[in-house]
């Protein structure tokens, strides 16, 4: 039987507090480019963090919860869904990333901001019936890969100093 | 397992490659586009006006959640000029003239799209 490893909830729980307290750090910068979609993603930090020190299905488990309580907590129904693509296109890219090792933290983080842009534009053209919002891609690859290597460079630092047993 | 330096390369690259794709992107969008002739009101999907780029005026849009936009023709561009939604990111979106060019809000499921004068339909998805 598998054991309930008490320490493993805890260390999860803590990051996804982390990754909402850094989603709601982040509202609170004035960075409304002009551009919809455009966000540094702070909360990837947790989330890469936790797909390179537990795994894929529980940087899943956190990045839903933590999407669910945002929306719940400050959000809207709208939002959410873009999130919720965003955050799946995103996390599903960066854990086929890391299985296949060919690329370190700092690649994973890119690809995992880019896609989390495509996702939400993708889920905008759905929504709202219109594929020329594919107009916005090249600066949402652009900010994705720019904000990819800074939270790549802070998730790969705290992956090699802090250390989950 | 691959050693750092491999990865920090592949990195390079796929850094490399991603801007490289941005700028293509970016080049095919630049060369193809025209100036359009009419501006399209698309809410929730479906186109509800059109108005000619050729007239000066402000028109506001009321969306069916209490939501308002107000945009402005002005010399053939278009621009979001007030908006009561929480974030205000169509406002700051810049002025759209060449066909294709949109400006979004998303709280109020609104589009406004450049058009061609010729053919309106051809822009219209079902």
């Amino acid at each position: 039987m598998r054991k309930y490893n008490t320490k493993k909830l805890a260390s999860l729980a803590i990051c996804i507090a982390i990754a909402m307290i850094l989603s709601y750090l982040e509202s609170l910068l004035p960075l409304s480019f002009t551009v919809p979609g455009i966000k540094i993603g702070l909360a990837n930090i947790a989330i890469i963090f936790i797909l390179y020190k537990f795994g894929w299905k529980e940087a899943a488990v956190v990045s839903l919860l933590r999407i669910l309580w945002l929306a719940v907590l400050f959000g809207n129904g709208m939002t959410l869904i873009y999130s919720i693509c965003g955050a799946v296109l995103s996390l599903t890219g960066m854990a086929l990333l890391k299985k296949f090792n060919l690329l370190s933290e700092i690649g994973v983080s890119v690809t995992g901001g880019v896609l989390h842009n495509v996702g939400q534009i993708v889920a905008a053209m759905l929504l709202l019936d219109t594929a020329q919002i594919a107009y916005y891609l090249p600066v949402l690859i652009l900010s994705g890969t720019g904000a990819g290597i800074v939270i790549g460079v802070i998730a790969s630092i705290l992956i090699n100093r802090i250390h989950v047993t | 397992m691959e050693s750092l330096n491999t990865k920090r390369k592949n990195d390079l690259i796929l850094i490399a490659g991603l801007i490289l794709a941005a700028m293509l992107v970016s080049a095919i969008l630049f060369f193809t586009r025209q100036t359009g002739g009419k501006v399209a009101v698309i809410q929730d999907g479906k186109q509800i006006a059109e108005y000619g780029l050729n007239k000066n005026q402000s028109i506001t849009i009321p969306a069916p959640n209490g939501g308002e936009n107000t945009f402005i023709i002005a010399d053939g561009t278009v621009k979001m000029t007030d908006a009561n939604c929480p974030d205000k990111l169509c406002v700051h979106q810049p002025e759209i003239s060449y066909n294709g060019q949109t400006i979004v809000c998303l709280p109020h499921k609104l589009v406004l799209k450049i058009i061609s004068e010729e053919n309106p339909e051809v822009d219209v998805t079902v």
